[in-house]
């Protein structure tokens, strides 16, 4: 029962970086209907950043994560100028080639600052345990999870109510039209992007601040495609719901069955959601009129 | 208000679709636009209201002029702000918003957001539908509902010229007539100048005040719809009836047996 409880606690810690990856992934999709794979090397570069501001130059954690957001965003509208910008009214799959790309240059240009060996981060989330029981969770991951938690809401209801996340909806479902509107599908972009972007950073700090700052960071990036898939690629609340939920799934199968398969169980789920319900738990349904 | 002065259109550097085309819309009028399928009208209205470009086309030549300005090297968003609307053709709501939430999005330019809701409340009059389905999912609205919301959508960002492209496109008669007549009123009631393209000449020529007829990127004929109905190619070619004024038989094998006289 105690493993169970340590377990369950771990699991959702987890999945809150996981659905806060996925929220990054989700925007994007969500503005442009692009499968951003450079996701998870803004997870890294954000990660990178905060780690010369804060272990290399020793600036306080709070300069230093300020001007990681700061950065991020300028990381967002750079990608949105000089790569997508050219694209717009281009076929999708180009553009999501393109992020592929754009992963790969994204990861030669932090391997060639800071090479290629993994190093600790500097600890500077307060170190202390929290009991729940006789489980211990450790703070970082504590606020992993409100964190998630107030960009979940704020998120929702800026899609919901405010006239940019309609207008970035608008532009997801026909960009042609919302041009029509007189939406600036550029200026969407630059926004959807420096959002993912600055969520990203926050999220690369937070898996950095648990295994250290390393080309493994990225590898959150593939990790999250089975959350996103599972609770919808343009859903929120689904980044959310997948997120913990894979995230408990890999605890669970991690602390019962061994961790080489914990590994693999989250793309297995991802196959028969694939099969079963192709747009996820909660993603938008093609609609077609007959 | 808004005139054409000789626009060529090229679409991929390569295809030619305006050669010269030129017309006029003056304040306050409700002008029709017609031609058979790829005569170049829908990109006529995707000439002015901004929208070629991510079609890869591109005004070449001429000038596109409204309320005294060139406006054809404007964004669409500017182009949208200076007043100018086009409701596309084939409807084009966002399926996955509601149907208020794409009202929304076609107020997008307006600074004056306070006046938002009444606007919606407009609409909502003009199409009463559209109120009871206020929150149903655009996607799921039927085709008639659909052409409703466009045009409400496009009321939503008080245009000065509204451009709508085919609003009869595979509605049913009795929703047709609705809407044309529909039309007529916010251009009475709005003072809302209308750019109409249709490809239902008869109707067309029954609301406007003055129609063009388009063939291969230029205008061919215009005048008085009293005037065209007269004309006797317009009469064979889009009103469909023969010299004696009967309904043309398809008895008549040699359809073509009379040549287009603007076909030099």
């Amino acid at each position: 029962m105690e493993k169970f409880l340590q377990l369950t606690l771990t699991g959702l810690t987890n999945g809150a970086i996981f659905s806060l990856v996925a929220l990054g992934f989700v925007l994007i999709y969500k503005a442009s209907d692009v499968i951003n794979f450079a996701q998870g090397d803004f997870l890294l570069v954000g990660a990178y950043i905060t780690f010369a501001f804060v272990g290399q130059m020793g600036l306080p954690w709070t300069v230093g994560v300020f001007l990681t957001m700061v950065l991020a965003v300028l990381l967002g509208l750079l990608v949105e100028r000089f790569v997508l910008r050219p694209l717009i009214g281009e076929p999708i799959i180009s553009v999501i080639m393109v992020t592929i790309g754009l992963s790969s240059m994204l990861r030669a240009f932090v391997s060639s600052i800071w090479g290629t060996t993994g190093q600790p981060f500097p600890p500077f989330i307060p170190n202390f345990n929290v009991n729940i029981g006789t489980a211990v969770i450790p703070a970082d991951r504590i606020i992993a999870i409100i964190l998630a938690a107030i960009l979940l809401i704020i998120f929702t209801l800026f899609f919901r109510y405010s006239r940019e996340g309609i207008a970035m909806r608008a532009t997801a479902d026909d960009q042609q039209a919302a041009l029509s509107m007189g939406i600036s599908v550029k200026k969407i972009f630059a926004l959807a992007w420096s959002i993912a972007a600055v969520t990203a950073a926050l999220a690369g700090v937070l898996v950095a601040n648990i295994i250290g700052v390393s080309g493994v960071v990225a590898g959150i990036g593939l990790r999250v495609f089975p959350v996103v898939i599972l609770g919808g690629l343009d859903s929120i609340p689904g980044a959310i719901l997948g997120g913990i939920v894979i995230g408990l799934l890999e605890a669970y199968t991690g602390g019962y069955l061994g961790s080489g398969l914990s590994q693999v169980v989250p793309f297995i789920v991802l196959i028969l959601i694939l099969m079963v319900k192709p747009y996820g738990l909660f993603g938008e349904v093609r609609i077609e009129r007959v | 208000m808004l005139a054409l002065n000789n626009v060529e259109v090229i679409y991929n550097d390569v295809i030619l679709v305006l050669k010269g085309m030129s017309l006029e819309v003056p304040k306050g009028k409700i002008v029709a636009l017609l031609g058979s399928n790829g005569a170049g009208k829908s990109t006529t209205l995707k000439a002015i209201s901004g929208l070629l470009k991510p079609e890869d086309g591109e005004v070449t030549d001429g000038e596109i002029i409204f309320e005294g300005e060139k406006i054809h090297h404007l964004d669409a968003a500017d182009i949208v702000r200076r007043g100018i609307f086009q409701v596309m053709e084939g409807r084009r709501v966002f399926e996955h918003l509601d149907v208020e939430q794409n009202l929304i999005a076609g107020s997008y330019t307006r600074k004056d957001r306070r006046n938002i809701r009444q606007d919606m409340e407009q609409v909502y009059t003009y199409f009463p539908r559209l109120r009871e389905r206020r929150r149903q999912t655009a996607g799921y609205l039927s085709g008639g509902e659909q052409q409703m919301l466009a045009i409400g959508r496009a009321l939503m960002a008080r245009p000065k010229l509204m451009m709508l492209d085919e609003p009869s496109l595979g509605l049913a008669p009795l929703l047709v007539q609705e809407i044309f007549e529909i039309i007529q009123r916010i251009n009475k009631e709005q003072g809302t100048t209308i750019l109409l393209v249709e490809q239902n000449a008869r109707l067309a020529l029954e609301v406007a005040d003055y129609a063009y007829i388009m063939e291969n990127g230029r205008i061919v004929l215009e005048g008085e719809p009293a005037t065209l109905k007269e004309n006797a190619d317009v009469r064979e070619f889009y009103l469909g009836l023969n010299e004696v004024g009967k309904r043309k038989s398809y008895r008549d094998v040699k359809h073509y047996k009379r040549r287009k006289r603007w076909l030099s």
